[in-house]
């Protein structure tokens, strides 16, 4: 490629900044290369994009388009202390409005910038923060809870927050049963508490041997979609392409959901564990995982982890003594996109391009990252394998229904008294949920539960009844999604809620497809009209109206995203009868 | 001896478009195969020499079996599918896809979009009178946008960038159909000038930090403006005429003429105007530029008519 660049050149900080990412010169450490002088100097410069550009072959007009995709970069000159404050779901409830009224008094002053923040995944401890600080190294901490002062003033000392399972220590707890009780630092603890167990069966058993065991438990993927992973596996084993890859998807940008934070920074290893597992059962040499970039705790605690597995022969080279199995993982962090988290997306952040969702088929398990047949998982979907292998498909589906097998992670938040992640058994119903988290705070009565996210819908207090299984939420009309359970009691403003759903969809949308580039622009503009009780001069029936964009973002966008952006209004308006008195 | 490419023998399938049976050859898309059995379905983002985008979304057609709907465009026919292209849920889709680009965008210079608009009573002013042109839309940042109040519906209204003497951009009029990015990028320039910045509804082609295109890797060879489906881009001659009332379709003629410039032999058509030459494009049916031209062949034209 013959590139012609601008008349700008890096700085000496912008240059080693990305000189000291190593030698990779492909395209796809375009991300990374960003991420490098981002961190360092806080912005990203034309000069500073020129020697991205010139040291991967990228051209610059490209480079502009990806960084200027991303939430976390800016293409701006902007002091290196920034707060991103999140206004999501949980933290509305609990606050967040506040904290940004006081910091639009004082931010100027204190000489850092804020913005309002999409979910930060740490809603059982609303309202939260990600304060972050460029420099060599740069900081970056999730303040939780927030409180202005303590954004004002910068700290980046306290504590780190503990790991929010209130259940804790309980017995019979599967997927968390090392969270928060065996150091998630540790390799040698990890081993003591059962770990690499599974991965020394897995070896017996052979890859068709896990396959097998995998698509006899009944294992169906917890990122949301609910597709049996066994068959995903079994597809790209079949593939007559011998390079396979392997991505986890550890993005969990979907607002209200926190239960892959909490599983990377409580049981690191197990996570490491499954993928070699999963990279074993499909003939993949390299593995992924995509982690959220506002997850700096998680980051920490995966990397040591990887970086121990590798020293201790768990992963690269003939792993277990095993002759001829490599297989050796990378962490790609993500910067601020909640669509990256779709499967294809993925691909075209890590390559390097806009995080725009590739159109299908083809399917993953077919041409997925870099054209090659590639399996995505959801981190609590892999760190359920480790359990399979070790218990055996015949009891592991024993757990749970017939349809729906195992245990299940589901994130409470909004107005519960104790919020965080609750393991149960599939069949289990939202009303002992509930219970399990202290039900809604003393005095209070429940208004809705959010259930699967703004992508899911809502449920009424008379649904309690409910059992959390695949098909009873299918039959009932609703998802569970990636385990999202937001309380919502009778103090909260249903309207500003459903608002924020509306304004959630349309920042994140990726803008290719016009149903969903612009109808979640008008879907917000007429709830704006329906909530703040307006009509257009022009008459018109704004539920109408929002009735037919909706259909039409669910029949005619590309990706998940646009099919979903109108699920939770329309059940708030179907099933809580919202919106009624006003139109 | 004369060599025909006739490549290899390609194996017929059938499938059903609208209770009839059609048969096309193997890796035919939907929209082939309707065009075919003549069947007309609006696309617009569509490029006959480029891979489709499939982000228009309005040539969706009913695939039995599958949840959402299918772009025509892009879907490969496959033995043995129902496709349907006049549902109720096609008709929707079309009327309100079409309403939504009509209401955030300017279509006045899109070919045939009024015709559509009115066959499916699209309503593009039903979502608000058109909120006011913004002079920022090559900054936003990604996430977080200004709380509207539904008074007004958000348009990409913006200032028309005039900054070089061959070609206009005019981004009030773009649909965001990545048709001048992949024709300047990979599928056919190789010039990389120009990419989608941004997100979601601040989307927008650009060139890095929105530099003006004299600053930018831009060569001038108008083969982003060949392809553009709306008149967003536009020769400036033909800008020109058009702001001082004076460009008149009607009027004009087109001769297909080969290029004088190099030993190539691109094809030229030359769009004249009252004995001016107004514009140059190409055939896209020419097997050698396929409608690309470079900067000589698509604007070096001034000398003809210096008289
Ligand atoms: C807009 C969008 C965002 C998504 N975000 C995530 C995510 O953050 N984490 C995740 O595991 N899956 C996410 N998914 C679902 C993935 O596309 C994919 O289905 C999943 O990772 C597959 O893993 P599983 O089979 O283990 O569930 C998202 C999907 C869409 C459409
Ligand atoms: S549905 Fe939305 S997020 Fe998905 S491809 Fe279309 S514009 Fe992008
Ligand atoms: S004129 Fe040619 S080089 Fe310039 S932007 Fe258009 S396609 Fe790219
Ligand atoms: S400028 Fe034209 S070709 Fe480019 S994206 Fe916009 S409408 Fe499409
Ligand atoms: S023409 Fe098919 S999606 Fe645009």
């Amino acid at each position: 490629m013959d590139l012609r660049f601008l008349n700008a050149e890096p700085t000496d900080t912008e240059r080693e900044a990305v000189d000291a990412l190593g030698t990779g010169s492909a395209r796809d450490q375009l991300l990374p290369a960003l991420h490098a002088v981002n961190d360092r100097v806080g912005w990203i410069s034309q000069g500073a994009l020129n020697h991205i550009c010139r040291r991967l072959n990228v051209p610059p007009a490209e480079a502009y388009g990806v960084a200027s995709f991303y939430a976390l970069f800016s293409l701006k000159e902007r002091p290196p202390r920034v707060v991103h404050v999140c206004t999501d779901l949980a933290c509305r409830v609990n606050g967040a409005e506040a904290v940004c009224d006081a910091l639009t008094e004082t931010a100027g002053a204190a000489g850092f910038t804020w913005h309002r923040s999409p979910c930060l995944g740490v809603c059982e401890r609303a309202p939260a923060a990600l304060a972050f600080e460029a420099g060599d190294p740069a900081e970056e901490r999730l303040l939780a809870p927030a409180t202005p002062e303590e954004i004002a003033r910068g700290t980046f000392d306290r504590e780190e927050a503990p790991i929010s399972v209130p259940q804790q220590g309980e017995p019979g707890l599967r997927l968390l049963r090392r969270v928060g009780v065996v150091d998630p630092e540790s390799l040698d603890a990890y081993r003591a508490a059962g770990g690499y167990a599974a991965l020394r069966n897995a070896l017996v058993l052979g890859s068709a041997g896990v396959i097998r065991e995998v698509t006899d438990s009944g294992l169906m993927g917890r990122g949301g979609a609910a597709f049996p992973t066994g068959r995903k596996w079994d597809a790209t084993a079949r593939q007559p392409e011998r390079t396979r890859y392997l991505v986890c998807n550890a993005d969990e940008s979907e607002p209200g959901t926190f239960k892959d934070r909490v599983l990377i920074e409580g049981d690191p290893f197990a996570l490491v564990e499954a993928m070699t597992i999963a990279a074993f059962a499909i003939g993949a040499q390299k593995g992924y995982v995509y982690l959220r970039g506002e997850y700096p705790r998680a980051l920490r605690l995966l990397r040591n982890a990887i970086d121990v597995a590798r020293e201790r022969g768990f992963l690269g080279e003939n792993i277990m003594g095993r002759h001829g199995f490599s297989f050796d993982i990378e962490i790609r962090r993500g910067a601020g996109a909640y669509i990256c988290g779709e499967e294809t997306a993925i691909f075209n952040s890590i390559e390097g391009f806009r995080g725009e969702p590739r159109t299908k088929p083809p399917f993953p398990v077919e041409k997925g990252l870099f054209g090659k047949p590639t399996v995505v998982n959801n981190v609590e979907t892999l760190v359920n394998v480790p359990l399979i292998l070790t218990e055996g498909c015949e009891a592991y589906r024993r757990i749970g229904t017939e349809r729906s097998a195992g245990p299940k992670l589901f994130c409470l938040s909004g107005n519960v008294r104790r919020p965080g992640v609750y393991e149960v058994p599939f069949g289990a119903t939202l009303g002992e949920l509930l219970e399990l988290a202290g039900g809604v705070p003393e005095g209070r009565e429940l208004r809705a539960v959010l259930l699967g996210g703004a992508a899911g819908g809502f449920v009424r207090p008379d649904e309690l009844g409910l059992p959390l299984t695949m098909e009873d939420a299918r039959a009932a009309g609703t998802t569970l999604g990636s385990g999202v359970v937001l309380a919502l009691d009778d103090r909260a403003d249903l309207g500003g809620f459903l608002l924020r759903i509306a304004a959630f969809f349309r920042d994140e949308s990726c803008g290719q497809c016009v149903p969903c580039r612009i109808g979640t622009v008008r879907q917000e503009e007429a709830l704006h009209r329906i909530v703040g009780g307006r009509k257009l001069s022009t008459g018109g029936d704004d539920l109408a109206l929002l009735r037919e964009v909706g259909q039409v973002m669910r029949d005619s966008s590309i990706c998940g995203l646009g099919q979903t952006a109108w699920n939770a209004i329309e059940s708030a308006i179907d099933r809580l009868g919202a919106l009624e008195e006003r139109t | 001896m004369t060599i025909v490419e006739i490549g290899l023998p390609r194996r017929l399938i059938e499938f059903t478009v609208d209770g009839e049976t059609v048969r096309v050859p193997e890796g035919s898309t939907i929209l082939d195969a309707c065009t075919a059995a003549g069947k007309n379905i609006p696309t617009l983002c569509y490029g006959d020499t480029l891979e489709p985008a499939n982000a228009c979304r309005v040539c969706m057609v009913e695939v039995e079996g599958t949840r959402t709907l299918v772009p025509s465009c892009s879907r490969k026919a496959e033995p043995g599918m129902v496709v349907r292209t006049e549902t109720d849920r096609t008709r929707l889709s079309r009327k309100v896809v079409l309403e939504l680009l009509g209401s955030a965008t300017d279509l006045s210079t899109t070919p045939d979009v009024a015709g559509w608009m009115t066959e499916c009573d699209a309503e593009p002013g039903r979502f608000g009178p058109p909120a006011a042109p913004s002079s920022d839309r090559d900054e936003r940042r990604p996430g977080e946008h200004e709380i509207p109040d539904g008074m007004t519906a958000a348009t990409v209204r913006q200032p028309v960038k005039v900054d070089n003497e061959l070609y206009v951009r005019d981004y009030g009029k773009c649909i965001q159909c990545y048709k001048c990015v992949d024709a300047c990028g990979e599928q056919w320039q190789n010039t990389f000038a120009i990419t989608m910045a941004g997100r979601g509804f601040d989307a927008r082609i650009s060139t890095e930090f929105a530099n003006p295109l004299p600053d930018s890797a831009c060569v001038y060879c108008g083969n982003c403006v060949e392809v553009c489906p709306t008149g967003a881009l536009s020769f400036k001659r033909e800008h020109d005429k058009r702001e001082d009332g004076t460009w008149d379709e009607s009027r004009q003629t087109a001769t297909t003429t080969v290029c004088t410039f190099c030993g190539v032999g691109c094809n030229l058509t030359l769009h004249v105007q009252d004995n001016e030459i107004v514009k140059v494009t190409s055939p896209h049916e020419s097997s050698v530029t396929h409608g690309n031209l470079c900067i000589k062949g698509r604007f070096g034209w001034q000398h003809v008519q210096n008289r």
